[in-house]
């Protein structure tokens, strides 16, 4: 489903404050399958998860999607694209302040311009299937931390994408929070959606619905051949 | 030089176009120099980003030249009482060498920013930025014709005096004063005009709707709707505007879009351009359709174009043939001027 | 299309939404932008309207003024000259004027003596006489300075020996109504005292103000003008293109006359305003500057909040052309309210208060300041040359922050964990 060769990533190229975050990464991403990247922090696991979300481009190597190379694509395509495939889930809720949840729900399709009263709809449904529809017209800060978890999970699904991306989604939550998160991340795998999580997190490094887990270490796969 | 606020705006307005496109310019040449969509290095990444600020840079800068274009004639024609005969904007653009050939550039430069942009808009579309290339020599190309419309039109404005009194012992008055300026425009006979204004536009619109559904003929369209442009300002000055007035002698191009003749002067203008715009815009676009990366869709966008350009072109016929019929005027004989 | 009209919609309403969010950031802003489009706005609005009262009051002014000049300066004009000047050929009236200054010591003002044409030849309609004004009158209707009528019309008698009619800015510096009496001093001394016959009308007052109407005698026995001479003399030529060549035999036949023709006048009081409006708006032109310099710094310090909304918005999809968008918006909502209320604010100003900011500064040390209500005359040129003076250096101090502020990292998202 998504293969990366030999991708590097460079930072401030020719200053001395160069340094690469990641350096020869070989890696295939499996459809429908949850995979876990694992490592300290420093080891590039965000990098990296930008690159294969579509976020930012690598500086050598390729990154195909689905067969397709995306590594060269201009910034309009790859946001098409990422915005098209990808649901990003972040560590903070990132939620935008003093406009309602669902607003902030709907915030995604904006650029697609699709007629408001069924972008509305979709956004009510999705916020009813975390049970957290009565919170629509709320303002995110009366939100409690589980439920701006929850309301950011309904925005990264707005646009029905097939992969779920999660940057180290349980760093703020507490095991119950944490438990029902995975939950949720059963039930998108259940869908058949892919699903990619950065964590170190026993409870999901450990969880029995991952399929794979990989370990970084600067900005290089362990046990891979690079 | 005439310190008229509406003087200064056009100057600011000239100036600050200029300084854009030149900004826009410097920019696009690094990006000729160093461009390369398959790196991923930092510096394409920067270059990448460097297009969308050139994109704004001349969005803004044709959207100022049209406004600025009418301010330049509505200044023109606000400055007439201070030149002796002159009636109204043409009168006034006569007082120097300069005042003409800044308009037309203005108009021209006007063109090439429109066409920058339908090539940005076509270019945009293919994943692998196919004309960035070419965008960019467009823009160097037309960064100098900016610049010397801006000289064109300080000189223009700097070189004006008005026919005041200067002294409070004198008076303008003297014998020997030369005669004041000709507010004629040099315009062709209407009769005869009318017929090739008509036929030129009923043979630009049908290889239009022919290129529309067949695909060929492009550079034809294109050539034609230049040519129709041009015929159709004649047109104005013809006959067009003589039926606007209702006098048989009154020729400016300009007084139209002043308030007494209802602002039509703008819908007629806006028109014409929207319809010259797009179709320069289609004989820009035809060479590239074999490019892969634009293969889907520049069809389909020259295709707008042509309807676009096709559908302006009818609706300022529209409009000139209701204006003619509406009018008080009949023409039934030649006035000699 | 229709989903380009729907994501403009969209857009919109965010920006708004996040304009209302930092509503101190932005009035700040705004107030400056509204004071800015303001006085600008009051500056052209005050010139274009005086200007243009001016050619209209002008316009009933007669065709030709013909006066004398002696060793560069203007002297008295022999009445014997008129007959030569009525036969020129296109000449239709000639009719000459009796008119001076007076300086007021006790006031420190300097009034405009006028002696108005007798009843014979004011009787004639068809000579237009610009020497009358109009008494005070409660039945006279005022619609604004009409052009096609003369600057004033004398209504009823001739003034009678021993009166005058003075205008309001005399009558409030002297705090002299009807009735009462004021002095003058003769050219040779002697004390000539003048009843307040009643005064002119308010409505002329932009003109009339510092102006008295006097009977002919008692102008000669004021300033000692003997009965063969009068200040000047005004020629009506009737056919317009005929008015350069009287103007020219004028200057053959007295050779130390010199012809001022109307045009001329109108052309350079029409400098004047204009050189005074342009001068304005020069000098305001360093607020303007203060002004974009002080707009591009507020669009270029984004705070963190601000950056890290815009991350988000990149993050979840958004593109950089996108966000430019919505700073366009930005851009363009703040520009319109400021344009709008600046305008209206300008307009209120300079039509309803007269003036009132710029009083100070326009009537300078001048005792006979008129009290007068300017007619309101907005046009779209006036509009047209505020945008470009106002908005147009706005947007473009904005252009390459909005750029920098859309080019932000969608991965500055993932990145930044803290608020």
């Amino acid at each position: 489903m998504i293969e990366l060769v030999n991708v590097k990533k460079v930072f401030n190229a020719g200053n001395p404050s160069e340094f690469s975050a990641l350096n020869s990464v070989n890696l295939h991403i499996g459809e429908n399958k949850v995979t876990v990247l694992r490592g300290p922090s420093g080891s590039g696991k965000t990098t990296l998860l930008s690159i294969i979300g579509c976020m930012s481009r690598p500086t050598a190597g390729r990154v195909r999607l689905g067969g397709r190379e995306i590594s060269s694509l201009p910034e309009r395509f790859l946001t098409d694209i990422r915005r098209k495939t990808f649901g990003f889930i972040f560590q903070q809720p990132n939620l935008i302040k003093g406009i309602s949840v669902l607003e902030n729900v709907m915030l995604p399709a904006y650029p697609l311009g699709e007629p408001r009263s069924r972008l509305r709809e979709k956004a009510m449904q999705g916020l009813a299937e975390l049970n957290i529809s009565t919170k629509a017209a709320s303002k995110v800060e009366w939100l409690s931390g589980g439920e701006a978890q929850r309301a950011s999970i309904v925005r990264a699904l707005i646009n029905k994408p097939t992969i779920i991306i999660a940057d180290e989604p349980t760093a703020h939550l507490d095991t119950k929070l944490s438990q029902r998160f995975m939950e949720i991340i059963e039930k998108f795998k259940a869908e058949g959606k892919t699903v990619i999580i950065t964590s170190h997190d026993p409870l999901v490094c450990d969880s029995k619905m991952v399929d794979r887990v990989i370990n970084l270490r600067d900005g290089r796969i362990e046990g891979e051949p690079s | 030089m005439i310190l008229h606020p509406a003087v200064i705006a056009n100057l600011l307005a000239s100036y600050i176009a200029s300084f854009m496109v030149v900004y826009a310019a410097y920019y696009g040449a690094q990006i000729l120099r160093r461009w390369d969509i398959q790196s991923g290095a930092e510096l394409q990444l920067v270059l990448e980003r460097k297009t969308y600020l050139i994109s704004t840079l001349l969005t803004y800068v044709f959207g100022l030249q049209l406004l600025s274009l009418f301010l330049y004639v509505f200044t023109a024609d606000t400055l007439c009482p201070l030149f002796v005969g002159a009636m109204c904007a043409a009168g006034t653009l006569n007082v120097n060498g300069f005042g003409y050939p800044t308009l037309v550039l203005k108009m021209v430069n006007f063109l090439l920013a429109g066409l920058w942009l339908v090539l940005n808009h076509a270019d945009n579309q293919g994943y692998d930025y196919p004309l960035i290339k070419k965008k960019y020599l467009l823009l160097a190309f037309i960064a100098p014709f900016i610049i010397l419309e801006t000289i064109l039109e300080s000189a223009y404005f700097l070189d004006m005096q008005a026919d005041v009194i200067t002294s409070c012992c004198g008076s303008l008055f003297s014998s020997e004063r030369v005669t004041g300026l000709g507010s004629e425009i040099a315009s062709l006979p209407a009769k005869p005009m009318i017929w090739v204004f008509y036929i030129a536009m009923s043979i630009t619109l049908a290889c239009g709707v022919f290129f529309y559904r067949k695909g060929k003929g492009g550079y034809l369209y294109a050539a034609l709707s230049v040519l129709m442009f041009v015929i159709s300002l004649v047109s104005i000055v013809s006959f067009i505007s003589l039926y606007i007035y209702e006098l048989p002698t009154h020729h400016c191009p300009f007084c139209i879009i002043m308030q007494e003749y209802h602002y039509i002067g703008y819908l007629l203008y806006i028109l014409l351009f929207g319809a010259v715009v797009s179709g320069i815009g289609i004989g820009a676009l035809i060479p590239f359709r074999q490019v892969e990366s634009l293969h889907s869709m520049l069809s389909g966008f020259i295709g707008k174009l042509a309807l676009a350009s096709v559908v302006l072109y009818a609706a300022f016929t529209v409009l000139v043939t209701y204006e003619i019929i509406s009018s008080n005027l009949v023409m039934t004989y030649e006035v000699a001027s | 299309m229709r989903a380009w009209v729907e994501k403009q919609r969209y857009i919109i309403d965010f920006t708004l939404s996040s304009l209302i969010r930092r509503k101190v950031k932005n009035f700040g802003l705004l107030a400056l932008y509204t004071l800015i489009v303001f006085i600008l706005a009051s500056a052209m609005f005050f010139t274009y309207s005086i200007k243009r009262e001016a050619s209209l009051i002008l316009k009933g002014s007669p065709e030709i003024v013909v006066q004398r000049i002696k060793a560069g300066r203007h002297d008295l004009f022999p009445v014997r000259y008129l007959e030569t000047l009525r036969k020129i050929r296109g000449v239709a009236a000639v009719e000459g004027r009796l008119w001076g200054y007076y300086y007021d010591g006790l006031a420190g003002a300097n009034y405009t003596l006028l002696s108005p044409p007798t009843q014979q030849e004011a009787a004639e309609p068809a000579k237009p006489s610009a020497k009358t004004a109009v008494v005070e009158d409660e039945e006279t209707e005022h619609h604004g300075v009409d052009a096609s009528k003369p600057l004033f019309e004398h209504q009823g008698t001739a003034l009678e020996p021993g009166t005058l009619i003075i205008g309001n800015g005399i009558a409030r510096i002297r705090n002299i109504a009807k009735g009462e009496f004021m002095p003058f001093r003769a050219f040779d001394g002697t004390i000539l005292n003048f009843r307040i016959a009643g005064t002119l009308s308010s409505q002329s007052e932009l003109v009339s103000s510092d102006l008295m109407l006097i009977a002919e005698e008692d102008f000669r026995k004021l300033f000692g003008i003997e009965s063969d001479y009068v200040t000047d003399v005004t020629v009506v030529v009737d056919n317009p293109s005929e008015i350069d060549t009287v103007a020219s035999k004028i200057t053959k036949l007295l050779p130390d006359a010199r012809p001022i023709v109307r045009d001329e006048i109108l052309r350079t009081y029409d400098s004047i305003f204009n050189w005074r409006g342009g001068m304005m708006i020069v000098i305001f032109s360093a607020a303007v500057l203060a002004f974009v310099i002080f707009a591009w710094d507020k669009a270029s310090g984004l705070s963190a909040g601000e950056r890290r909304e815009i991350g988000i918005l990149k993050a979840v999809g958004w593109e950089t052309s996108d966000v430019i968008q919505m700073k366009f918006w930005e851009g363009a909502m703040i520009s319109l309210t400021a344009f709008l209320t600046g305008v209206i604010l300008a307009y209120i100003h300079v039509f309803f208060t007269g003036s009132l900011v710029f009083e100070p500064a326009l009537k300078g040390w001048s005792n006979l300041y008129p009290h007068f209500a300017l007619t309101p005359f907005i046009n779209a040129e006036q509009l047209i040359t505020l945008f470009f003076l106002t908005v147009v250096p706005y947007t473009v101090a904005t252009i390459v922050p909005t750029w920098r502020a859309a080019t932000i990292d969608p991965d500055s998202a993932m990145r930044h964990t803290g608020e």
